[in-house]
């Protein structure tokens, strides 16, 4: 029982030690890799999809993958950054599959896809909401989640990547299969087109701010 | 002066750019460079005010515990992935609609390429439609049995949905194989409602075991908010029918394949 306990600890101490161990038979030892990493790889896979539902279903998809390729992995030293890249590439598939859905539909639906947990009125900020900023929070939110839907899968995948996961270039080039100037072009043009879309509606927002009218 | 080109300073911003001295010493100098960057960075703040939702403290877990029946005992071969029960039933879906296709195509009269391609389909689409027939039956089944859900005694605190979870989570892994396979047939208005299904399905296996009365009331109503179960009932419906119907007219089967679109 002792030995289990610190089998536990070492496991906890390491995700080398975690691969070694899984590859070597001990199934639990996946666990621990995929409670330490999961909430990280929801995070980029709900930036990059725009979606709970797709979010979760790229998380499980990234940790069999995974599991499925673990022997492939063993020579390197971060699994967060390996399943990371998994995760970005399922995503990838996913939003053109979804893409291909939408396409498919006659008329896309107009409610919203995570029901109440991804209604706008559940992430707007909390401050002394009147039902005009409300309004406009969620006009703004609307807005930002079009622009955003609007950039190429390259170019979403490279801003999430760079913008908020804080990833390298080098590694945004390994998961978009292309060279570093090419990374940070698509960099580049991401954040170029986010700023022809939204730079009105934000400086409308920060006159009205500072001119008090702000909703 | 020469002022930065906007590449320049989006590359400054996301700490991507190469120069990055020169760029921070024209900064300090240049007005109309930083307001320009400032304009950028505007917007890059607008954009960080979307949040991603927390998927709760114990998410790992869920996971953890979603995949681990997927999972072979260790890491094998990538063939050995498709011996596992729900990847084999995934694969004898994909086997019997091939052998239909196949068997469509020998039994069908050469010469006759429309006919043919016709049968084909029909083939292909009588195996998937029985499959999916049988799993939105268990899956009306299992949402009406949460729809009429009730505290057994008014002052009880807790409602045990444990049963209708698990059923959810194992409809869940089939109803994504059959939207993937409705989408590769060409049946959009069937794969769109089961991806509306799958949403209930993933709501219903990420609720809690037990739920206080007013929870269970809130599942009920997003169930019958969204119309899941009459979209189930109309789909499950047609699908019999399609069953029954022997050999159906193509254009038949079209047109009934646009009226579900209208669901």
């Amino acid at each position: 029982m002792q030995q289990s306990v610190e089998s536990t600890q070492a496991i906890a101490e390491s995700d080398a030690i975690a691969v070694e161990r899984t590859l070597a038979g001990d199934r639990d030892a996946y666990r621990v890799l995929v409670e330490r990493h999961s909430h990280n790889v929801f995070r980029l896979a709900y930036r990059m999809t725009g979606n709970r539902h797709d979010a979760e279903e790229v998380v499980q998809e990234a940790f069999l993958r995974g599991y499925q390729k673990l022997g492939q992995f063993a020579a390197r030293s971060n699994f967060g950054t390996w399943v990371y890249r998994i995760a970005a590439n399922y995503a990838i598939d996913r939003m053109r599959q979804r893409q291909k859905e939408e396409a498919r539909r006659e008329a896309p639906r107009a409610e919203d896809r995570d029901g109440m947990e991804n209604d706008p009125l559940n992430r707007v900020p909390d401050r002394a909401p009147t039902p005009e900023r409300l309004t406009q929070s969620i006009e703004l939110r609307k807005q930002m989640e079009q622009a955003l839907a609007a950039l190429s899968d390259a170019e979403r995948t490279a801003f999430v990547m760079r913008h908020w996961e804080g990833c390298g270039i080098e590694e945004i080039a390994g998961v978009l299969k292309s060279s570093s100037n090419a990374t940070k072009n698509t960099v580049f043009r991401a954040v170029q087109k986010l700023r022809r879309a939204l730079q009105p509606v934000v400086e409308t927002r920060a006159q009205a701010r500072t001119m008090g009218t702000e909703l | 002066m020469k002022h930065m080109t906007e590449e320049e300073l989006i590359a400054y911003r996301e700490g991507v750019a190469e120069q990055r001295t020169a760029i921070s010493g024209h900064l300090a100098v240049c007005e109309e460079c930083r307001g320009e960057l400032e304009r950028i960075e505007a917007v890059l703040a607008a954009l960080d005010t979307l949040t991603v939702p927390d998927p709760g403290a114990d998410y790992g877990r869920q996971v953890w515990r979603e995949i681990a029946p997927r999972l072979a005992e260790k890491p094998e071969p990538w063939w050995q992935v498709w011996m596992e029960p729900r990847r084999l039933a995934a694969a004898g879906v994909i086997v019997a609609l091939i052998v239909a296709a196949f068997v469509a195509g020998r039994i069908t009269r050469p010469g006759k390429t429309s006919d043919n391609i016709a049968n084909k389909e029909q083939v292909r689409e009588r195996v998937l439609v029985v499959a999916v027939g049988e799993h939105l039956g268990h899956s009306e089944r299992m949402l009406v049995e949460l729809s009429n859900a009730e505290p057994s005694d008014p002052a009880q605190k807790q409602v045990n949905i444990s049963a209708e979870q698990r059923r959810a989570e194992d409809l869940l892994q089939e109803n994504r194989l059959y939207r993937q396979t409705a989408l590769q047939e060409g049946d959009a208005g069937l794969a769109s409602v089961l991806d509306e299904l799958e949403r209930v399905l993933l709501d219903v296996a990420h609720s809690p075991e037990e739920v206080t009365p007013a929870q269970l009331e809130a599942i009920q109503k997003k169930i019958a908010g969204r119309g899941i179960l009459f979209k189930v009932r109309v789909v499950n419906k047609e699908l019999q029918q399609r069953q029954e119907a022997r050999e159906p007219a193509p254009a038949q089967n079209e047109s009934t394949k646009r009226e579900r679109n209208k669901v």
